[in-house]
């Protein structure tokens, strides 16, 4: 079976800026993607969990993107200044897809 | 003073309060009793929609007028004006930067609504009767403190960004405010009718479910504790406790010049005291990430919650009484 080279992009955010970033991924015509929810991690501010948060202030989401190579910069554009000043990550990693007329 | 003491004991003997203080211990001694997430949620739904649709039906039997829009009006103002009382004190009390400093004063600005629902309920067990629009009060208070901790960051920050519409969506359109509002205008529209028909819901369970809420908050309450020391110096501490005396005290004051029953004015004073952990932490992850959501969070609900909840909100009704039942 024949599968394409992609580039697959896990962006975890802030559970408030899913709105915001939602928008300026569709707005750069970045239309396929996924966002779980994170239970919790660790990162430089410590230890965190989203058991027991009383408000949406304190949990993460994370967005998977899945997207052919040629299209890495215009979502990198978009992401950039929604991820700038907030607590995330963001990380790349090659990847194949079987369909890619699909993204 | 003896009426005060009864008072005191009355409030820290309640169901409501031993819940909280089953759920703070707990998670003192580290145990494991843990509320379902989704549970929590269900339950704030739940009290959030009781409340509020409780409030509206008890607006419709005495209608709209003056008095209400003189007490949303005084809200509105309270809201707006404690943030620059909070933010003073916190510049001279602590280390805080501008812009910590300006965030925690929004969140005492604002209010949290779980400690008016439990001042409400422990006004309920007492037999004082307080006006119903105080949950519009309530709502109307939510977002002004917001602007003020702007402001104060655009006036020492001359360059900060300029806020888009995503911030005032998370503002305006909060769930819980959305909720509450929402509610109250149903039971506004149907009044006494509406609530007949969804007593049996609103009412028998309502106390129940906000112990367990509260045994739900003491745990997150408990387990902030354990990083307060971490987060916040003595000079945040000494704020955290300070600043819902003074507020009240404001509060006070506006029940008194809107001549609020005994009740009203508890709850005005209980408002103006209490601090957001809710829809204002979420509005500063927006509007202001270099702030760090550890101060806010620990200051208002590890510190400010427990203390208006066990000893504010006996104190307050006890001042009430003592200013306009002499």
């Amino acid at each position: 079976m024949h599968m394409h080279p992609a580039k697959r992009v896990e962006i975890i955010i802030e559970s408030v800026m899913e709105g915001h970033l939602t928008e300026a991924l569709v707005d750069a015509g970045v239309t396929g993607f996924t966002v779980v929810p994170v239970s919790g991690g660790s990162g430089r501010s410590g230890h965190w969990t989203r058991e027991g948060q009383v408000s949406r202030a304190g949990g993460m989401v994370m967005f998977i993107c899945l997207l052919l190579p040629d299209r890495l910069e215009t979502l990198l554009d978009a992401v950039f200044p929604v991820l700038n000043r907030h607590i995330g990550v963001l990380n790349i990693t090659d990847t194949h897809i079987l369909r890619a007329d699909r993204f | 003073m003896d009426g005060i003491l009864a008072l005191a004991q009355q409030n820290l003997f309640s169901p409501i309060v031993l819940s909280f203080v089953l759920g703070l211990a707990a998670a003192l001694v580290r145990s494991d009793l843990n509320i379902p997430e989704a549970i929590a949620k269900g339950m704030s739904v739940y009290l959030l929609f009781a409340i509020g649709f409780k409030g509206g039906a008890n607006v419709s039997g005495h209608g709209a007028d003056l008095e209400l829009a003189l007490a949303l009006l005084a809200g509105v103002i309270l809201s707006a004006a404690l943030p620059f009382v909070a933010f003073g004190m916190l510049r001279l009390l602590t280390r805080l930067s501008v812009v910590d400093a300006a965030a925690v004063a929004a969140h005492y600005g604002s209010i949290s609504i779980v400690t008016f629902v439990a001042a409400s309920t422990i006004l309920d067990s007492q037999g004082i009767g307080y006006e119903g629009y105080m949950v519009a009060v309530a709502a109307a208070m939510e977002a002004p403190a917001i602007l003020t901790a702007l402001w104060l960051i655009s006036r020492a920050q001359p360059d900060s960004r300029q806020q888009d519409g995503h911030l005032w969506r998370e503002v305006m359109l909060n769930g819980s405010i959305v909720l509450l509002v929402g509610a109250f205008l149903i039971g506004w529209i149907t009044g006494e009718d509406g609530k007949r028909q969804i007593d049996p819901f609103i009412t028998a369970p309502f106390h129940g479910i906000l112990c367990l809420f509260l045994l739900d908050m003491g745990l997150v309450a408990g387990r902030g504790l354990h990083k307060a020391q971490r987060v916040v110096s003595a000079g945040a501490l000494t704020f955290g406790v300070i600043m819902p005396l003074v507020g009240s005290l404001f509060g006070l004051l506006a029940g008194l010049a809107l001549g609020l029953s005994l009740g009203g004015v508890t709850l005005l004073m209980v408002l103006a005291a209490s601090a957001s952990y809710i829809a204002v932490p979420a509005a500063m992850r927006v509007a202001l990430p270099e702030a760090n959501p550890a101060v806010y969070l620990t200051l208002s609900l590890c510190i400010t919650f427990p203390f208006n909840l066990l000893l504010g909100i006996p104190l307050y009704t006890a001042a009430a009484a003592l200013v306009v039942a002499g």
